[in-house]
């Protein structure tokens, strides 16, 4: 599994506070444009809204079990999707399953968004010793391949949906803080910080009015990429039995207890994977889209 | 030069010791005690210090860090907790498993990658390209383990071409050259070589795209130079970032390999690991992310030793 996103370069932008009602009013009119964006979008929104509602939408109870009912076929009477090893209804677990799936891409990110953004703010413009303390630290953590870091840290933590959640987190708060580290040291060395240092302004709010409005654009960009590493990631941590628990709904675990259904009815063994398959394409594709948007400041 | 191979060196150094403290304390995480992997939980109670003084867990944790170091520098990584076998020697032969599958994997999804991602950004916006981009998407969109499992059911239940599972006919761990366990390595390596195919299509694409379009290719070509000439010039600017790349993707195929090897039962470390985990093996599973990270290191130290071999702004820095 590949969880490295190719750092973003960036050459820090002049402030444009006057200009950024227009600047996204700009990315969003070109975004619009890009269908392959649009539909990865509308898609997203398909799959979001399915599992939000699922309460209302889904045609049966996620956690009825049916022993004479059990591995149905797609398009069964009554179940549209099948059913899965213990009779439940497929397409019910398939919505359901979205609402860990999809808080298990999200939170780990911003999570790692916030505490990745502080520490690296703080390191880079600190610099110094500071900086070299923390970064030469989170050196060490860059030196595990990411999936073994989180698979090491949950299986050290127990299985549990919050220690996996501990786990993503902590595989991507370094990989934050390099990129929001390095921003950070370019800015802090613009005239304007110089400006505003000497005029009196002290360290945190130079931080909060000058250098965070330039950091977040890239270290965002940066961690939209990571939302379907950490949906995959989750996933196949759940998958492991490291994650979210039975009887739970949560794609990663459905491919993992189907998986035994492969010889009996192996379609719908592979369905929970085409779910998390779609949703990371759509999100990767969608980010594209935005990045390739945001271009158009350049 | 050799001041930037000492500095690299130099660097290495603090950062593999940090690892072995990440590793040694890592699987301390976890509320619980070690020891129930092998005492009944009614264990008498001189039965537990008996048995906490086998293992050295009745030390405090820095001496037992330490001591643990100390034995690792001499290549003991102790026994482990739910065999007893040398945690060594388990480590090192699921190792040798996992870089066969890592470097098949590797090998191709590399030479995939970099022919379609230089035809790619040749031909930038024909259909070749679109193909390409749409490799590159599916590549790091895709669950790699729930590839493993439509392989799995397409080229084994369904077809029977292939076998589902292990490295070898009756589950025997041991790896030979020839056809028969070739055969148990095409599906795992498939799966496997999906995701450096993805990133280094899209490095390689972006990269000659952006070569072609440099001032130094127009000049080239204006001189005359033949394509395959002009090609060279753009694939050695393009060389050391993909050595960059190629180099970190092998390092995440060593590590990353676990759910791939959990679908298709191969006994490499991701297998072993995942084992080890759940028996709560606390020396097998320090062993393991010790060797696999180390691995890591030295190969990204190899990567930037190298660099300056294909890059020559590096040599002259």
């Amino acid at each position: 599994m590949n969880t490295a996103v190719d750092p973003v370069p960036f050459a820090p932008a002049a402030p444009a506070v006057v200009a950024r009602r227009s600047y996204w009013h700009g990315v969003f009119r070109q975004l619009a444009r890009d269908p392959v964006a649009v539909a990865s979008a509308l898609l997203l929104l398909l799959i979001v809204l399915a599992a939000l509602f699922a309460p209302w939408l889904a045609p049966a109870d996620p956690y009825k079990a049916s022993m004479i009912r059990r591995l149905l076929p797609i398009g069964s009477p009554g179940h549209l999707l099948g059913t899965d090893e213990l009779g439940r209804d497929l397409l019910t677990r398939l919505m359901y399953g979205g609402r860990l799936s999809l808080l298990m891409g999200v939170l780990p990110v911003l999570f790692a968004f916030v505490a990745g953004t502080s520490i690296g703010l703080v390191a880079g413009y600190l610099g110094g010793w500071v900086n070299m303390v923390i970064m030469r630290t989170l050196d060490v953590f860059y030196a595990f391949p990411s999936v073994l870091l989180a698979v090491a840290i949950a299986g050290a933590l127990g299985p549990g949906m919050s220690n996996s959640l501990i786990a993503l987190t902590l595989v991507f708060v370094p990989q934050v803080v390099r990129v929001a580290e390095s921003v950070t040291t370019q800015v802090r060395q613009l005239d304007y910080v110089d400006a505003a240092r000497l005029s009196g302004a002290g360290a945190f709010s130079i931080i909060r009015a000058h250098v965070l409005g330039n950091v977040l654009g890239p270290v965002f960009v940066y961690a939209t990429g990571l939302v379907s590493v950490s949906m995959i990631l989750a996933s196949g941590l759940s998958f492991l039995g490291l994650g979210v628990k039975p009887p739970e709904a949560e794609w990663g675990l459905m491919l993992n207890t189907l998986r035994s259904a492969i010889y009996v009815n192996p379609w719908i063994a592979a369905l929970p994977g085409v779910m998390i398959f779609a949703t990371s394409m759509a999100f990767n594709l969608l980010a594209d889209g935005v990045r390739s948007a945001m271009d158009i400041r350049r | 030069m050799f001041a930037y191979f000492f500095k690299r060196l130099l660097y290495t150094l603090p950062i593999a010791l940090g690892v072995t403290l990440v590793s040694f304390t890592l699987v301390y995480l976890a509320p619980g005690d070690p020891l129930n992997a092998i005492a009944p939980a009614d264990a008498p109670a001189d039965v537990i210090e008996a048995l906490k003084a086998t293992y050295g867990l009745d030390r405090p944790m820095p001496v037992r860090y330490a001591l643990w170091l100390g034995r690792a520098l001499h290549g003991d990584l102790g026994a482990s907790i739910a065999t007893g076998r040398s945690v060594t020697s388990e480590v090192l032969s699921a190792a040798g498993n996992t870089l066969l599958l890592a470097a098949v994997a590797a090998f191709v999804g590399v030479g995939v990658g970099c022919a379609l991602g230089a035809l790619a950004g040749y031909r930038a916006g024909s259909w070749i390209d679109r193909v390409a981009s749409a490799i590159s998407v599916v590549g790091v969109s895709v669950p790699h383990y729930w590839l493993g499992l439509v392989l799995t059911i397409v080229f084994s239940v369904k077809l029977g071409w292939l076998p589902a599972m292990g490295a070898g006919a009756g589950g025997s761990a041991e790896w030979a050259w020839d056809a028969e366990h070739l055969r148990y390595l095409v599906l795992p390596a498939a799966t496997l070589c999906v995701i450096p195919m993805g990133i280094i299509t899209r490095t390689v694409r972006a990269l000659v795209a952006d070569a072609v379009n440099q001032e130094f290719v127009v000049a080239l070509r204006a001189r005359g130079l033949s394509s395959a000439e002009v090609f060279r010039h753009v694939a050695r600017n393009a060389a050391p970032t993909v050595l960059a790349v190629t180099g970190l993707q092998v390092g995440y195929l060593m590590g990353g390999s676990i759910l791939v090897e959990t679908v298709f039962a191969w006994p490499g470390t991701g297998f072993l690991l995942n084992t080890a985990i759940f028996q709560r093996d606390i020396p097998l599973l320090q062993g393991i992310i010790l060797v696999l990270c180390l691995f890591f290191v030295a190969l990204n130290l190899l990567v930037d030793l190298a660099q300056p071999l294909l890059d020559p702004r590096i040599r002259r820095a």
